[in-house]
């Protein structure tokens, strides 16, 4: 016995010394890469890994989902003041602000330079690039997962009120909602008023009718920018929303209250949502046997001309202080990605887009778009690309964003409970919000944004 | 002849107390000297430039309406959920510590919830108290809008109270029952024999008896609803409607972690702790009094 537990012991550690023994050179680089989305997106993450891993023998990625993007940012932050941080990390849009006065970063333009790779950056859909450039156009981290809010809308309960097309205007919206209501239908509309859905109902809709959410162009020419919500059109669209909820046209769906807007969607429930387009595939996986459903962007009140809308999602940032050799494998990781082939893995197995129009492109060519559960993406493209970028409509860039965004969820359901008018609350969420805009400045003195 | 090993009295108790000193010191006193120290700074996320503020961090707390109504929103939530917790466990401990037929499968099924991880927890709670799923559904049904916990600021602080009395019944239950039960079943049969009903046993001898239980738990009830709360509140509620269910805790989570507002938060712990002293503070002293220890 013992005799055989010997034998087994030498022979597994001739094996592996014969493995170390091998040549030193094969010994890929290590580094980490974390990120915050979960479930079915982190299992494809885990694939996009693995299939850079196997795509050469210098470089090992090692991928690590951190739950969700707030706790990303904070682990990462905290492994940061230790000293422990990953090469490259996911921080959601809203981050950006916060990221680029952290002084932690290397800026992703530069690392490609550094290590050789050209990349042609114009070949970024400009919408998608300017929300993670500077001033000055230089991209600081890569677009990773893109997407865009658009309009969900049940075509059956439609061709009940004698529509085969989505409306346009929230005039009509107004008027459909009411058919549909009229119709038989208990809830035409599901919305939404947690601080997450401020970027559908306040960021997005603000850029659409190029509308600005704060002065200095929303943010990007100072940190002395404050919150104007109050006083553009916003109000009007949220004083129609409240006026459709309290004639029974929309209804609140939220996880907290047994069932979110896209399940709601799904099974028939309501009529109409505006969700990301990143829902596109969960919809089409769980929706009720036989139903017939579209997507549409977003609609817009009559006579507005329509700009592009806002990109949603994360990028990629590198940060600082790690060795030349894990820069190399993070710049052989970012170039990866980068790649049209790898876009197409990436938008069929999640709902999000291309981020380049090569890539775009690419996935068209190979008739993606035309192939059934995937039909309707390409709106996407289409509301992001609908305009040249304003100077309002390239993206936002205020600090702390994360409470803002939690400060308008407070106001709106305090709108909606009646405790507040409209402007009222509105007006609360301005002087809260700049409140916190005033902290960042404070904790930031003499920065301004790169 | 005698072989010991002699100290003075303070080396040998120094020695002794030096492992657990140097335990408190690097779990308590430094983190909490480290928060007292950034709630005087505004601490830039990433580390790097700190700026000396002084107490700027607590003015402008305590000049922020919405840290008021977090305030009072703990202390609606600490004085119902700690009433309600001790009445019911306080109940259901007296009957069990009868002599019934089944009574020790009523202190298994009793004990269990203080077992079940908050999460868990707040998890089959929002289940059941969703105003379109479940048992809430019915009610509504019948009464439309009567339950709406995702507008109504008072239907969403009534959710998270059940969830966290829900679970420390469970822990009062334990101690209630332990304190009953060490009572001398001699008192009560005496009293029982001269004839006096179970409710007047019950204020006569078994109350006065257990006063330091109640004591003990009244206080520990009232600390766990500030600080273990936090749980609930993320999942139930995340702190909303309009504000409703934003306790401190959650607050300080909230502008701490998701904001990262790290001074602000520190400040107001701080702020959390020394009404958490008050509070114990004010107990010891005036309801102290009323205890009978043996």
């Amino acid at each position: 016995m013992t005799i055989i537990k010997r034998g087994l012991a030498a022979l597994a550690a001739g094996a592996l010394s014969s493995a170390l023994a091998a040549p030193a050179s094969a010994e890929p680089v290590k580094f980490d890469f974390w990120f915050g989305l979960s479930g079915d997106l982190a299992r494809v993450v885990d694939t996009l890994c693995k299939n850079f891993n196997a795509s050469q023998s210098d470089y090992e990625v090692v991928c690590t989902s951190q739950g969700n993007y707030d706790a990303t940012l904070q682990n990462t932050i905290a492994a940061f003041r230790a000293g422990k941080q990953p090469t490259v990390v996911q921080v959601y849009d809203v981050g950006t602000a916060t990221m680029m006065l952290s002084g932690a970063y290397k800026p992703a333009d530069k690392l490609m330079e550094e290590n050789g790779y050209k990349i042609d950056y114009s070949d970024y859909f400009p919408g998608i690039a300017r929300y993670y450039a500077t001033s000055k156009g230089e991209m600081l981290s890569f677009p990773f997962n893109s997407s865009t809010a658009l309009m969900y809308w049940n075509k059956d309960a439609f061709a009940k009120i004698g529509k085969t097309e989505a409306p346009k205007t929230w005039e009509d919206v107004g008027a459909d909602l009411k058919a549909l209501k009229d119709a038989g239908y208990d809830c035409p509309m599901a919305i939404n008023i947690s601080g997450n859905e401020s970027w559908q109902l306040m960021e997005q809709f603000s850029a659409i009718h190029n509308q600005p959410i704060a002065t200095k162009n929303n943010g990007y020419d100072g940190l002395d920018a404050r919150l104007e919500v109050n006083k553009t059109k916003f109000v009007q669209y949220v004083t129609d929303l409240k006026k459709w909820y309290d004639a029974g046209l929309i209804k609140i769906k939220s996880k907290d209250l047994g069932q979110d807007m896209v399940q709601a969607f799904a099974t028939g429930t309501c009529q109409v949502i505006m969700s990301s387009v990143g829902d596109h595939g969960t919809v089409g996986k769980t929706k009720k046997e036989g139903m017939n459903w579209d997507v549409a962007e977003l609609p817009v009140y009559a006579g507005t001309e329509r700009k592009n809308s806002l990109v949603g999602g994360a990028s990629l940032w590198v940060l600082s202080g790690k060795s030349d050799a894990e820069y190399k494998g993070a710049a052989a990781f970012l170039n990866f990605i980068h790649d049209p082939k790898t876009a197409l893995f990436w938008s069929t197995n999640t709902g999000y887009i291309p981020v380049t129009k090569s890539g775009f492109e690419y996935m068209k060519s190979s008739g993606f778009y035309d192939k059934a559960p995937y039909k309707g993406r390409e709106v996407a493209i289409a509301s992001l690309t609908a305009s040249e970028p304003t100077e309002i409509t390239r993206g936002i860039r205020l600090g702390n964003f994360t409470q803002i965004r939690a400060e308008f969820g407070t106001q709106m359901q305090a709108i909606f409970a009646n405790k507040e008018s409209v402007q009222d609350g509105i007006d609360a969420l301005v002087k809260n919000g700049d409140a916190i805009l005033d902290r960042f400045q404070q904790t930031y003195p003499n920065k301004t944004l790169p | 002849m005698e072989k010991r090993v002699t100290f003075g009295r303070w080396t040998i108790g120094i020695l002794f107390a030096v492992p657990q000193l140097i335990l408190i010191f690097t779990f308590f006193y430094w983190p909490a000297g480290q928060a007292v120290y950034w709630s005087l700074t505004l601490q830039q996320p990433w580390g790097g430039g700190n700026i000396w503020v002084g107490l700027d961090n607590f003015r402008s707390i305590l000049a922020n309406a919405d840290y008021w109504n977090s305030i009072t929103a703990s202390l609606t939530f600490a004085a119902i959920s700690t009433g309600l917790a001790m009445v019911i466990a306080l109940v259901l401990a007296t009957l069990t510590d009868r002599q019934l037929a089944g009574s020790r499968l009523y202190r298994v099924v009793l004990i269990w919830p203080y077992g079940i991880a908050a999460p868990a927890l707040a998890l089959a709670f929002r289940f059941i108290l969703a105003p379109e799923a479940g048992f809430m559904a019915a009610v509504n049904k019948f009464w439309p809008g009567f339950w709406d916990p995702g507008l109504d600021g008072a239907d969403a602080m009534a959710s998270v109270i059940i969830a966290f009395s829900w679970k420390y019944v469970g822990y009062n239950f334990i101690f209630f029952l332990a304190a009953l039960q060490a009572i001398p079943r001699s008192l009560i049969e005496a009293a029982a024999m001269d004839g006096s009903g179970v409710v007047r046993r019950f204020w006569d001898i078994q109350f006065p008896l257990i006063t330091p239980t109640i004591f003990f738990l009244l206080v520990i009830n009232i600390t766990e609803s500030f600080q273990d709360s936090f749980g609930i509140v993320d999942i139930m509620t995340s702190g909303g409607p309009a504000n409703a269910t934003n306790l401190m805790v959650y607050k300080i989570y909230s502008d701490g972690f998701r904001g990262l507002d790290y001074s602000g938060a520190a400040a107001q712990s701080i702020i959390l702790m020394l009404l958490i002293i008050l509070l114990t503070i004010v107990q010891f002293r005036f309801i102290e009094r009323r205890v009978h220890y043996r």
